[in-house]
């Protein structure tokens, strides 16, 4: 499949402070205790797409992903690491690299979803239309993705945020309108002309934006440098792709690159005559239909793949969402997790060592080398590799990095325990995170805290 | 109305109250309309034959046959010739079908019509439930039975389900933007599950183009929304008891779409919901227009709207025999051999016709005469209709007892009107109306007050006018006799579009013409969103954008400034009204003095000016008169540096007219003591580390700046010089 995929794998993200650190960048964040990325390597590798390349803002954080990626699946896929400048906003971040871009379609995947939805499936989809750009929309998450706090507690009674509004057309194929979600709040306007052109659209406010595409690499490219303004993908390219569907402005279409097929290899060509008898074969979309009543018209397509509702996505995009996901990939949708689970329901490393009288509940991850003293219970949680747990320790619905050390008779509740940070003795933890090394003195009760080194 | 009662169906009426519902329906015979003028001067519209019936004929036929037991026909204008019409085609007597006649001639609007129902409701109580609610110009065959259980099973589980109405798809065109009915296109908005109609909008009338705007709580409430542009409405509707008391309640109601329908799914308070149904394999159309009028006669000598067809007795016709070719013919109609009759046409009883006439897709009504060598395509001659040798006859309607002298033309999309007589040779340009009325001089503007003027003593006016007509010379030749009616103001468009003849090409090739510079024009309106808004994270947060906030507050403030200025309200007022702003978007006394001054330069830019220095003078003169208010909210330093950056904003938006002027108002602001040369000079600081391409104003205005300091230090030295003194 002539598809590169570019793998969107941010940087030190400031939504994930304090998780995120100069040692752990995003892309490296362990979701039962296995980094995020690899969730997507994963995925992509099942898909049999194997030439990957891992886009990092920040040189640090580049070599940190590069290490790991070199050091996890070298001999499986062929990742090449390409750093950019922060805060270039993922738009930039393809202007960046654009020079690595050749293939004819492009997938852009962003680094941080943990999913089963086949990216395969958005190729296809993106191919069999000949699309300027496909999306991948999935079902909202129950939960809600939106952050922990205020907020979520008053829309759990009502419903999840919203977080996109799609327009699709009658066969759920064409993407014909996008806003944000927090636009809901306003009214929404849909132009007439693309609603005359196809005659119907389903505004969905349940679908969101699963930040999987596939782009054309001729119209990305144009866009990008047509627009230097455009710094978003989601907020800038897609809308504006998704506006001028119509009225392209792109020369996408099939002269240019039969142009280029032309000269440079047949193969291209024969593939672009193939993709359009395929659109061809059924009814004429109505984009066809539109060009054709007016000649001086050029339309692209905006496409949609919709993801089975079974299917699980999140996106580990803040520590809510962070949470959510390795209670997840422990528990409902353990076969993500690629870990084989015990018959209680939970994983216990053959090397951890638990003290008497400690039970671990079903739903649990207990890491590699990890031990727990007595009169223990862990519920729920995720404990990383070689972590000292004292006894009488409670851990309920959390996660707990590689080498912490907690103390006898500490009691954390929904909290995240960063690597190597040390939790006194009868410290009492509800809904805080510790950042990596600090050391939380013995004997406080916190709630709602972070700690972090200034 | 009561002398229209038969005695003996309000017995029955009685007797039946136990048993199950009746179905009831309201047959409007008045379209509250002008669109078929000047033809309904003389005729009630449903009245007024199509494929040689009258219009009302196929709606209660189609009744009947639905299954409805009782319908009350509720007349306005001619109401005499409705009712003499019933009366002749035995309506009144028929076994399954109790037709009662209500007759008003106060009503203007459908509106009027149901409120006047109301009415009478509470005298009589002859609605007893659910009813169809449908006008007098409908042809269709769907059934309603189905329809009314379901509407009768939703508002059993939900009391608030008023109305089902029916919808069928239909794609508007999409160059012209109206449906073949020649009806604007219609967008609503349909949950895909329930079927609730959310939101209905027909063009032009809401919004020119552009975009549909639907309402915020739509998707907040419904995860899913359907809207469409191919959906036509069917104007036929299941209505309960509750639309007659809604009508009531809202005395402004008169259209039932444009004022009912959009009232009902503005109003939250009551929560009333109307509900569609999509009909598939029936017909169903209102005839509202005479594109409309056009299209249902090919429909129906389609057959489309079996049984109600040409050889068929549905409604007292006389069944016409069906040959080749969709040609229907009287069994004593004439033919001449030579006369060629093509596909698609329709010859009614009595009618005579000559050598050499070629006759395809028209529509031809009973007794008329037709000479030898006639062209007619495409049109609608109705009955008694004289036409002379050699006229040709394109897209055009011809009422009944017109005289077509020889030789003349009528040219595509010409209404002749009862009677008129077109003189030899005489060419009746495209599209024009003719009448033996005279128009009336003020047309009425709006569209809903049609038949007000004319309800009643047409015929007499007829006579009259008649005798009139001999003496005088006729627009239609020396031997003819009519007027041709000028086309009312703004209704240029309508013409070719609601008109019997076919769209001519130039028209298209217009329309594509503008649907591209519309196109581009949307461009320019559409904000791309994008490119102003920086954070380029991909991250949604669920905040609101401050920016948004403040945009909104400054063009609340804006609106204020200009209703202050137009209808000049005293400044406390005005303060009073934007700290009131102020404090509902939480906003800053600096974001106060930023949008007042903003507001303040955007109406001196946008009052009219030739030249730079008048947009000056402008600019002074609003500052001057202003300048209080302004002073109110520019009492600190930082305020008034707001408003200079707010100004620096503005001198670089578009079209940069305030560019030049940038010193020279700044100057006026000091003088007049919005600003104080402190804040001038710390602006000038602050900038001063800018960009280069932030500094081209602070450039433009050094030399005030250096005249400000170097002011300044000679007042330092004054103050120096004082303090020696002392």
């Amino acid at each position: 499949m002539d598809f590169q995929v570019v793998i969107l794998a941010g940087g030190f993200s400031s939504n994930l402070v304090p998780l995120v650190s100069k040692e752990v960048p995003k892309a490296l964040l362990p979701v039962a205790n296995r980094p995020v990325l690899s969730y997507v390597l994963d995925l992509l590798e099942s898909n049999n797409l194997k030439d990957l390349i891992v886009v990092v803002e920040g040189e640090d954080a580049a070599l940190k992903v590069g290490g790991w990626i070199s050091a996890a699946c070298v001999d499986r896929l062929h990742v090449e690491v390409a750093a950019v400048a922060e805060n270039v906003g993922t738009a930039g971040a393809l202007r960046a690299i654009a020079h690595h871009l050749t293939a004819k379609d492009i997938l852009i995947v962003s680094g941080d979803i943990v999913s089963d939805i086949p990216p395969g499936a958005v190729a296809a989809t993106h191919r069999r239309h000949d699309a300027a750009v496909t999306v991948m929309l999935c079902a909202q998450p129950v939960s809600g993705p939106s952050e922990s706090g205020g907020s979520s507690g008053k829309d759990k009674t009502k419903k999840p945020a919203c977080e996109d509004i799609v327009g699709l057309d009658s066969w759920k194929q064409f993407l014909l309108y996008i806003a944000k979600g927090t636009e809901i709040k306003k009214d929404t306007r849909v132009k007439k002309s693309i609603l005359c052109a196809a005659g119907k659209m389903e505004l969905r406010s349940d679908l969101m934006d699963s930040h999987i595409y596939a782009f054309k690499r001729s119209v990305l490219q144009e866009v990008l440098d047509q627009k230097p303004a455009f710094r978003s993908l989601k907020q800038d390219v897609l809308p504006y792709l998704v506006r001028t569907q119509l009225r392209s402005d792109v020369s996408s279409d099939q002269n240019n690159v039969e142009e280029i097929g032309n000269g440079k290899d047949n193969m291209q060509n024969n593939e672009v005559v193939l993709s359009q008898i395929l659109s061809n074969a059924s009814l004429p979309s109505f984009h066809q239909v539109y060009e054709s009543g007016l000649d001086s018209r050029k339309t692209h397509k905006c496409c949609v793949y919709i993801a089975d509702e079974s299917k699980f996505f999140v996106r580990l995009n803040s520590i809510q969402a962070f949470m959510d996901v390795n209670r997840d990939v422990i528990g409902d949708a353990n076969h993500l997790s690629g870990y084989s689970f015990s018959a209680h329901h939970n994983i216990v490393h053959p090397s951890a060592e638990l003290g008497s009288k400690t039970t671990v509940g079903p739903h649990c991850m207990l890491g590699e080398g990890s031990q727990v003293g007595d009169k223990c219970s862990v519920k729920r949680s995720v404990i990383g590799r070689h972590c000292r747990i004292g006894s009488n320790v409670k851990i309920v619905n959390s996660v707990v990095m590689d080498h912490a050390t907690i103390g006898d008779g500490c009691s954390i509740q929904g909290s995240v325990i960063c690597s190597n940070a040390q939790l006194q003795e009868r410290v009492t933890l509800r809904d805080c995170q510790v950042e990596a090394g600090y050391i939380v003195c013995a004997g406080g009760e916190h709630k709602g805290e972070t700690f972090a080194r200034k | 109305m009561g002398g229209q009662k038969k005695g003996g169906a309000r017995v029955s009426e009685d007797a039946e109250e136990q048993s199950p519902q009746r179905l009831q329906a309201i047959l409007l015979a008045d379209s509250f309309a002008t669109k078929f003028r000047p033809v309904t001067l003389e005729r009630p519209k449903v009245l007024l034959p199509i494929v040689n019936v009258p219009m009302i004929g196929y709606t209660l036929a189609w009744l009947e046959y639905a299954g409805i037991e009782e319908v009350f026909v509720f007349c306005c204008a001619h109401a005499i010739q409705i009712i003499e019409y019933l009366e002749k085609s035995e309506w009144y007597s028929h076994p399954n079908l109790v037709v009662r006649t209500i007759e008003s001639h106060k009503s203007i609007s459908a509106g009027d019509a149901l409120r006047y129902m109301y009415e009478q409701q509470a005298e009589t109580s002859q609605i007893q439930g659910d009813f169809v609610l449908v006008s007098g110009d409908t042809v269709s065959n769907m059934p309603l039975a189905d329809l009314i259980q379901e509407h009768r099973e939703r508002k059993k589980k939900d009391e608030k389900a008023i109305m089902t109405m029916a919808i069928k798809q239909s794609k508007s065109s999409s160059l012209t933007h109206q449906s073949r009915l020649g009806t604007d296109q219609l967008f609503i908005a349909v949950d895909p599950l329930t079927k609730q109609l959310l939101h209905y909008e027909e063009d032009k009338i809401d919004h020119p183009r552009g975009s549909v705007c639907l309402d915020k709580s739509l998707l907040e409430s419904n995860p899913s929304v359907l809207v469409s542009n191919d959906m036509q409405d069917c104007y036929i509707d299941i209505c309960s008891p509750e639309v007659l008391s809604l009508f009531e309640d809202n005395f402004d109601y008169q259209h039932l779409r444009r004022h009912f329908v959009k009232g009902v799914l503005v109003d939250d308070i009551m929560g009333y919901k109307i509900f569609t149904h999509e009909i598939h394999s029936s017909y169903a159309a209102r005839i509202d227009n005479f594109r409309s009028y056009d299209t249902v006669s090919k429909d129906i000598i389609q057959r489309w709207t079996y049984p109600y067809v040409p050889d068929i007795n549905f409604s007292g016709n006389r069944p016409l025999k069906l040959g080749r070719q969709g040609i229907y013919r009287a069994c004593d109609a004439v033919l001449s051999r030579s006369a060629d009759v093509g596909a698609s046409s329709v010859i009614g009883y009595g009618t005579k016709i000559g050598d050499g006439v070629k006759i395809l897709n028209s529509v031809i009504g009973n007794g008329c005469s037709i000479g030898s060598n006639v062209v007619i395509e495409g049109s609608y001659i109705w009955n008694n209709v004289t036409i002379e040798d050699g006229c040709e006859i394109r897209n055009a309607i011809v009422c009944d007892g017109v005289k077509i002298r020889a030789g003349a033309v009528l040219e595509p999309g010409v209404v002749l009107s009862f009677n008129v007589v077109v003189g030899r040779d005489f060419v009746v340009p495209a599209y024009s109306k003719v009448s033996l009325l005279q128009q009336p001089t003020t047309e009425d503007s709006d569209e809903e007050l049609e038949y007000a003027d004319s309800s009643s003593g047409t015929a007499d006016h007829l006579s009259g006018l008649n005798l009139q007509m001999e003496s005088k010379a006729s627009e239609l030749g020396p031997d003819g006799a009519g007027y041709i009616w000028e086309v009312c103001e703004g209704a240029h468009d309508e013409e070719w579009k609601h008109s019997v003849a076919p769209i001519p090409k130039d028209k298209l090739a217009e329309i594509t013409q503008a649907i591209d510079d519309d196109d581009t024009d949307d461009e320019s309106v559409v904000p791309t969103s994008g490119e102003l808004k920086s954070d380029a994270d991909s991250i949604n947060t669920d905040m609101n954008d401050p920016n948004d906030d403040y945009c909104y507050f400054e063009k609340e403030v804006e609106g204020t400034v200009l209703r202050a200025v137009e209808e000049n309200i005293k400044v406390d007022l005005v303060t009073l009204e934007i700290n009131g702003l102020r404090l509902s978007y939480n906003m800053e006394s600096a974001d106060c003095a930023g949008a007042t001054f903003y507001s303040m330069m955007k109406l001196a830019v946008d009052t009219p000016h030739n030249s730079a220095s008048e947009l000056y003078k402008n600019a002074a003169s609003i500052i001057t008169k202003w300048k209080e208010l302004l002073g109110f909210y520019v009492k600190k330093i930082d305020e008034q540096i707001e408003v200079i950056m707010k100004f620096e904003e503005m001198c670089q938006e578009p079209p940069k007219e305030l560019g030049p002027l940038f010193t020279q108002i700044l100057h006026l602001l000091y003088d007049k003591d919005v600003l104080q040369e402190d804040a001038i000079l710390r602006w000038a600081e602050e900038k001063a580390g800018a960009d280069e391409t932030d500094k081209v104003y602070l450039k433009q205005c050094e030399t005030f700046i250096q005249w400000l300091k170097e002011a300044s230090e000679e007042e330092d030295e004054d103050d120096e010089d004082e303090e020696d003194d002392d």
